[in-house]
């Protein structure tokens, strides 16, 4: 039997932990947040009357979520600097760091599986509300931002709150581009010092933790926020 | 934009020197292909035995499948991945470990293995509500018949589950062939990694891509017309399918 050297985590934690879950879940919730964002007006665009609208938004959601995200990774990092070139006007593509590469590609990729979450929460509004607030004179972003997205939100709480928690181990995958996220981090140093086995079962160790956690708490909150009907 | 757009890459000779791009692509199509359909083969019997032992009476079976479907859910593919290449031919014993690592498609195998138990879980969570999805009623009538509670899940509850949870399934399948994609980072040469390979080789980034683009949508257009068919003909009359959604997770 081989003979563990845990040593190497309490050399190494302070690295791991400032360095790599810091990008982690630094990419997290901007992803989040812009993810929910972009998916809530994919959604609207989705559920519109407009057909062009509607078709734009639904084939943009079955694209992406018919590619595999390593392969959408691969393609917004070679992507995204000719798009700057292209936006600034630049003869050349421009650089762009890796934070912000892997963002735009988390933002995009995670847009499309709020938006499900968010067309779900949408049509779960019973439509006689959007015609009462059409009858009270209200116009149509009026009726969504007071009427419909607020409880929308509040039935999806839960599941986008699971879906961040996917989109947290989801964020993993960088490691394709070499950058230092939480495994990024763990795999350089494991390979530094020849400590592979015990650095990815503590890095199983810390992902199993916090995701357990985190969906033990939306578990709870689910509930809590649940509209007695 | 100066980019150098060239189409016929596909049709020039690929180095590793078998044949065209476009062989190197349809091999990568066929290992997604066979690494997919094998775990999804996995990941069905195991799931639906880890999905049938969460329902059962015995609280502590149920407790044991609950936490097998944590801790597969909840540590990320590629960390799975990594257990399961670079750390479980350690753990075991020497001649077993060895064995492992000389395997002549190691990647492969592992990748299968990582990808059947990852997803069984979400199979097995599929399966349980599934046979939750049943009206009481018929697992009473299975016992009020004589039948003992293995029988009725077998004749009764479970022929109901498998045909009321076909599409979720159906996306568990799709997500099981993306999923592959991981495999990459242990070395398994399946679409996406010969899609990455013919843009280092060639420098034609985004030809490669998107043809990879177009057979994962092509497969993936495939399947769902295929489940479909399959889906209408098992489809129990009179029942209202789709009756459990799979909001969230990929």
């Amino acid at each position: 039997m081989i003979n563990f050297d845990f040593n190497v985590i309490e050399r190494s934690w302070v690295y791991l932990f400032q360095t790599g879950m810091a990008f982690t879940l630094q990419l997290t919730a901007y992803a989040m947040i812009g993810g929910i964002l972009i998916g809530t007006l994919l959604a609207m665009m989705r559920l519109s009357s407009i057909k062009p609208i509607s078709l734009a938004a639904t084939s943009y959601v079955n694209l992406i979520r018919s590619m595999p995200l390593v392969l959408v990774i691969f393609w917004f990092y070679f992507l995204v600097p000719y798009i700057g070139a292209w936006v600034i006007g630049a003869k050349e593509p421009i650089k762009v760091g890796a934070f912000s590469s892997s963002l735009i590609t988390f933002i995009l990729f995670e847009a499309a599986y709020y938006c499900e979450i968010m067309r779900a929460g949408i049509q779960s509004i019973p439509r006689g509300q959007v015609w009462a607030g059409y009858a009270l004179g209200m116009n149509y972003w009026q009726t969504m931002g007071n009427i419909v997205l607020p409880q929308a939100f509040r039935n999806m709480i839960p599941v986008l709150l699971t879906q961040t928690i996917v989109l947290f181990q989801d964020v993993s995958l960088v490691y394709v581009l070499s950058i230092t996220d939480f495994v990024g981090a763990a795999s350089k140093v494991a390979q530094r010092d020849g400590r592979l086995i015990e650095m990815y079962l503590f890095v199983a160790l810390v992902y199993f933790v916090m995701c357990f956690g985190l969906s033990l708490l939306v578990k709870q909150l689910q509930k809590k926020v649940a509209i007695i009907r | 934009m100066n980019y150098n757009w060239n189409w016929r890459i596909f049709w020039e000779p690929s180095p590793d020197g078998v044949g065209t791009y476009l062989d190197t692509l349809w091999s990568g199509l066929l290992w997604t292909m066979a690494t997919a359909l094998t775990a999804w083969v996995m990941a069905l019997i195991i799931g639906a035995i880890i999905g049938t032992i969460r329902t059962m009476p015995n609280r502590w079976a149920a407790l044991l499948a609950n936490a097998y479907v944590e801790l597969f859910r909840n540590i990320p593919l590629l960390v799975q991945m990594f257990l399961w290449y670079f750390v479980m031919p350690e753990l075991v014993p020497n001649a077993v470990g060895g064995w492992l690592k000389s395997l002549p498609n190691a990647s492969f195998v592992t990748a299968v293995i990582c990808l059947g138990f990852f997803t069984s879980s979400r199979v097995a969570v599929q399966i349980s509500a599934g046979i939750h999805a049943l009206p009481r009623g018929q697992k009473m009538a299975g016992t009020a018949l004589g039948l003992t509670l293995p029988q009725t899940y077998r004749y009764v509850l479970l022929p109901m589950a498998f045909r009321i949870v076909m599409p979720p399934l159906t996306s568990e399948f799709l997500n099981i062939i993306k999923n592959s994609s991981v495999a990459l980072t242990i070395g398994l040469m399946e679409l996406t990694a010969r899609a990455r390979s013919m843009q280092e080789f060639s420098f034609q980034v985004f030809e490669a891509f998107t043809a990879a683009t177009i057979i994962y949508i092509v497969v993936n257009i495939f399947v769902v017309n295929m489940m479909r068919l399959l889906e209408k003909k098992i489809a129990i009359p009179g029942f209202i399918t789709s009756g459990t959604t799979s909001a969230g997770g990929h």
